[in-house]
């Protein structure tokens, strides 16, 4: 198996992941499109401690899942707290910033 | 591409079965991802998030790391995707179809994805154009632990404050006071 | 009797040496002689600080001050005498010391070939005795060859003339050195002798006649500035203290005649004085600046350094006629020379003493004593050397004459001592223009004595009847103050040059400087200037005619003073019985006229003794004892002048010429008026139907002589009156109409340019600019705000384009 195919794929589904983070205006879906992201950032770690034969890159990406765990935590309550406070999670609404 | 199909004919024959997997697993994964990304029901959205976890996990072990596949099933689509479930219940959102895609933006967010991809693709073919990734037998979770406990224990400690510091700011953050 | 036939040589005094004759290290008096000023200036400064509070009212100080500087200067005089004859120390650096190759360079003399033979006569017979001095001299530069000994003519040597100069720098500034000294030499100490005597006597006679005055203190102050002041003057050694001087004692002046101010007439003498005197300030001024500016290479203030290149011959022509033409206007206002003497008779409304120090014997001699001091500029600059007119001469001429013809009709006996202090000025003048130094010096010495003796006897006079009007209050007065008569006598025959009193021997010598005596060879002199010769002689003419008339109306005849007691009933008692004045007024009266009497034997002309059979037996060394002491002859600051052979015929002709006018004036007023007196029992002053009522001619004359030939008309009508009104109306409308205008207009054009600028430039263009840009920012600003949406997902979207573009271009980079 080429590396490539999975540094590719992964590639893909960065940009797609980056894509999901610009377009939706659901915060939880632009939670769910960073997620994207994560995996695909873990697929080129376990690609390349597997091409090195590096237990390293299996480690990294353990950490990566665990960070991403807590990140999404944060995030949701983040949202909560904005749909508290403002009954929407409408991200194009949340322009209080414009100047 | 040619490369690609090189590598598959001349490869014995778990290699083309591996590599036939890879690009059925890769397939659906992109499109679920992209399902992801357009839908306008977010449920739908998670659970497309879901394949594409799933997806992720079995490349995981298509790779030969069978722990981190696991670990990924686990936490990933048992944890984080109930916790996005979650989410979409307490935020009322509409559980039908929702226009939640600004269109707008659409172009230009296109733009850049691709940008990014063609950038990153351009990259990546001209740099491991020819590198194979030679399995010869699965990693054994015992190695994987073994250097969790010794080489990588300070970041392990770190995680485990990380984990802890999450756990209290949500709670903190997401309080009704 | 032989020097009588002989052809006269010209006596030549040496050319000028070539080394300057001048010295800082001599006897200790000659050094220190600035302490003669300084005594009455601290007078000065205390009686006008305590003045008030001593028992005499200051007078003390004055008059303690004044004669310990009388006694110094004699001790300088003495100190004087030794150091002429027997000077033998080093001579001083002076600032111009040129080496001069030959005399013959000295081109503008005529008698040029007389002077090098003379000169080499003199040479070639004293280098010899030169040789036996040469080991005793002690002589730090190559004075040795310049000392030239001088022949007098008797075949005596004498000593080279060295003048004692100490100075100091006061300051320095721009290269110009300002330097304040003392130089001392015969001119110097001769002047020190005269103004500290004659100060003294004014002293004591002014502690009587000003006694109990208003202003007495005051008085005594001003006599003390100013004697230090005409010291200080005298001792000069730079033009620039000179001018200090000169301003010095005509501030003094105009304060001592305007010391009764309260009365306007006094003090409109005193302005009159002190004005006309600036008339003259100018060309002083100018004078002073163009010798600084033309002297010898360097510019400098020193009068020797001056004199030194004038007779070296490295100073323009030019510079020395504009610079004596310009003295000579200082000289007519200061010495009251003819155009410029109107102030002096009017002067006489100061007290009678200032009169006789200020106005006869030294402020007025200030010009003169100027001349004499910068004599070569005037030598070389009006070529007084073998001409036979210029101008110092000429309008000394004429003022002896034109003041003695005013002398005759005055009425107040002030003016008429007035005017023939104008005249004998003129004779100065005349002397000092026709290259007579020496006579025209000894005249003012002797002119000091005799004159301050005539002005204080007419004080004394005065002071009985409280008048100065001859012909209504006085008359008679030889009964009352027989003193006062007899000193007065005295010194008018002094005055009118009868032998052997002082003016005798002065005034001929005067005429002998002339030339232009041609009879029985001659006298020699300068050049031949027989113009002034016969003015010489109708101004002794006219000085014996209008003393002896003097004389008739204060002493002869019957006292006048009751007469008028009719009309004046309240001060008919005070007129009564005047009586003479007391000591301290007669006893300067008695030194002077003692004074008078014998001074004149000081100047013995030479070959006086020889010639006259009677007095062969006295010694040689009584002749020109004056001159001898005072002339610097052989000096280098001194020009090579002639001396003219005195003459036995010129003296008996002008002797008889003065005792004619005399004798003239002796007969229409001792002979016709007083016996028409007698006979009609009048109190007479003049003859009623006499030339004047009767012949229209004398009468114009007479209009003419009263009116002061018009002169203070000119003065005050025409010039001032010209000035005061068409002139200034003609000023202000220049200044109104053009200068104003121009400044009007000057102020309107900026007004409207402001104006222009302020709307088109300042308001259209700057601020259009300003606006604009600030306009542009606002719109720009409002473009670029619209980044800031507010939206996250806008910025995020900013953020992953660049950081793709970023890539990309890395990419690039790295694959190139």
């Amino acid at each position: 198996m080429l590396l490539n195919q999975f540094l590719l794929l992964a590639a893909a589904l960065f940009c797609i992941g980056v894509y999901g983070v610009l377009v939706r205006k659901n915060a939880m879906l632009v939670l769910m499109s960073v997620e994207l992201i994560l995996n695909a950032v873990n697929i080129n770690l376990v690609a390349f401690g597997t091409l090195t034969d590096d237990v390293g890159g299996e480690v990294f990406a353990l950490f990566t899942i665990a960070v991403a765990a807590a990140e999404v935590g944060i995030g949701l309550a983040i949202v909560l707290l904005m749909y508290r406070n403002r009954r929407s999670i409408d991200l194009s609404e949340a322009d209080l910033m414009k100047g | 591409m040619t490369a690609l199909l090189a590598g598959i004919s001349s490869d014995t024959d778990i290699f083309v079965l591996q590599n036939i997997f890879f690009g059925v697993i890769a397939a659906v994964m992109i499109i679920g991802a992209l399902r992801v990304v357009t839908t306008s029901n977010i449920v739908h959205a998670a659970l497309w998030l879901v394949v594409v976890l799933a997806g992720v996990a079995a490349q995981f072990i298509l790779l030969g790391a069978e722990f981190v596949a696991v670990t990924q099933v686990l936490v990933y689509i048992g944890a984080v995707v109930v916790l996005f479930l979650f989410g979409v219940m307490l935020t009322r959102a509409s559980l039908g179809d929702d226009e939640s895609v600004a269109e707008e933006k659409r172009t230009m967010a296109a733009l850049v994805g691709v940008l990014l991809f063609v950038v990153m693709a351009g990259a990546l073919l001209d740099t491991w154009s020819d590198d194979r990734v030679l399995i010869e037998e699965p990693q054994r979770v015992a190695e994987v632990s073994d250097s969790i406990f010794s080489q990588y224990i300070v970041p392990f400690e770190a995680v485990s404050v990380l984990l802890l510091a999450a756990l209290i700011g949500a709670i903190v953050v997401a309080r009704k006071d | 009797m032989n020097s009588l036939l002989a052809v006269a040589l010209p006596l030549v005094t040496e050319g000028p040496s070539e080394v300057s004759s001048v010295t800082n290290d001599a006897n200790w008096f000659l050094e220190n002689a600035w302490l003669i000023p300084l005594l009455p200036a601290i007078s000065f400064l205390l009686i006008l600080f305590f003045g008030k509070r001593m028992p005499k009212k200051g007078a003390e100080f004055g008059i303690a001050a004044v004669g310990l500087a009388f006694v110094l200067a004699i001790l300088t005089g003495v100190s004087w005498i030794d150091h002429r004859d027997n000077f033998d120390g080093p001579l001083a650096e002076s600032p111009s010391t040129h080496a001069v190759d030959d005399h013959s360079d000295d081109a503008d003399h005529s008698d040029d070939a007389d002077h090098s033979d003379d000169a080499d006569h003199s040479e070639d017979a004293d280098h010899a005795d030169d040789a036996d001095h040469a080991d005793d001299l002690v002589l730090t530069t190559e004075a040795d060859d310049g000392e030239h000994a001088e022949d007098d003519g008797h075949g005596e040597e004498s000593h080279a003339y060295v003048a004692v100069q100490k100075s100091t720098q006061w300051f320095q500034s721009g290269g110009i050195e300002f330097n304040a000294g003392i130089l001392v030499d015969g001119l110097s100490v001769m002047m020190l002798f005269v103004v500290t005597l004659i100060s003294l006597l004014v002293h004591i006679y002014s502690t009587d006649y000003v006694g109990g005055d208003r202003r007495y203190t005051h008085y005594f102050a001003f006599l003390s500035l100013f004697t230090a002041s005409m010291l200080f003057f005298v001792l000069s050694d730079n033009i620039l203290q000179m001018i200090v001087g000169w301003e010095l004692v005509g501030v003094c002046s105009f304060a001592l005649i305007g010391h009764w101010w309260e009365e306007k007439p006094n003090s409109d003498a005193a302005l009159k004085a002190f004005l006309t005197n600036r008339v003259g300030d100018v060309g002083l001024l100018v004078g002073m600046i163009t010798l600084f500016f033309a002297a010898g290479g360097g510019q400098t203030f020193d009068t020797l350094a001056i004199n030194n290149a004038i007779n070296q011959g490295t100073v323009g022509h030019t510079a020395l006629v504009v610079a004596a033409a310009a003295l000579m206007a200082a000289v007519m206002s200061k010495s009251g020379q003819f155009i410029l003497h109107t102030w002096l008779p009017d002067a006489m409304a100061g007290p009678t003493p200032v009169s006789a120090l200020i106005h006869a014997a030294t402020m007025v001699v200030a010009g003169i004593f100027m001349v004499a001091r910068l004599y070569p500029v005037f030598f070389e600059g009006m070529s007084i050397g073998g001409s036979s007119i210029n101008l110092l001469s000429t309008i000394g001429a004429i003022t002896l004459v034109f003041a003695g013809l005013l002398a005759f009709v005055q009425t107040d006996i002030k003016k008429v001592l007035a005017y023939s202090t104008v005249s004998q000025l003129g004779y100065m003048a005349m002397a000092l223009g026709v290259g007579a130094w020496g006579a025209a010096v000894f005249h003012l010495f002797t002119h000091a004595f005799f004159k301050a003796n005539l002005f204080l006897g007419s004080g004394s006079v005065a002071h009985a009847v409280h008048s100065f009007d001859m012909k209504k209050d006085m008359g008679g007065m030889r009964k009352f103050m027989p003193q006062t008569y007899k000193t007065f006598i005295i010194g008018s025959v002094a005055l009118a040059g009868v032998f052997p009193l002082a003016g005798f021997w002065s005034k001929d010598e005067i005429l002998v400087g002339t030339g232009g005596w041609g009879l029985f060879g001659g006298t020699g002199g300068n050049g031949a200037y027989t113009f002034h010769l016969t003015m010489g002689m109708i101004g002794a003419a006219l000085t014996a005619a209008y003393m002896t008339r003097c004389i008739y109306l204060t002493f002869h005849g019957e006292y006048r003073g009751n007469d008028h007691a009719d009309a004046d009933p309240a001060h008919a008692g005070e007129h009564a019985a005047p009586h003479e004045s007391g000591p301290r007024i007669l006893w300067p009266l008695y030194i002077l006229s003692g004074f008078s009497l014998v001074i004149g034997l000081v100047n013995l002309p030479p070959g006086f003794f020889e010639s006259s059979k009677v007095l062969s037996f006295l010694p040689h060394g009584w002749e020109e004892r004056f001159l001898h002491f005072v002339e610097p002859g052989g000096a280098s600051y001194f020009p090579a002048i002639s001396h003219g052979t005195p003459s036995w015929s010129l003296a008996i002709v002008s002797s008889l010429i003065a005792i004619g006018g005399g004798a003239l004036a002796y007969w229409y007023y001792f002979v016709k008026v007083d016996g028409l007196a007698k006979q009609t029992e009048q109190h007479l002053t003049e003859l009623p139907n006499g030339l004047v009522t009767t012949n229209k001619l004398a009468r114009t004359g007479h209009k003419v002589l009263v009116e002061k030939y018009y002169l203070d008309h000119l003065y005050t009508g025409v010039i001032a009156g010209f000035t005061k009104g068409p002139l200034a109306r003609a000023a202000y409308w220049v200044n109104q109409n053009i200068i104003d205008s121009t400044v009007d207009r000057a102020g309107e054009t900026a007004v409207r340019v402001g104006q222009g600028l302020y709307d088109k430039v300042d308001q259209g263009l700057i601020e259009g600019v300003v606006n604009g840009s600030g306009r542009i920012s606002d719109a720009t600003g409002q473009e670029l705000r619209k980044i800031n949406s507010g939206k996250v997902q806008n910025y995020a979207a900013i953020l992953f384009a660049g950081a793709a573009v970023l890539a990309g271009v890395f990419v690039l980079i790295f694959a190139l």
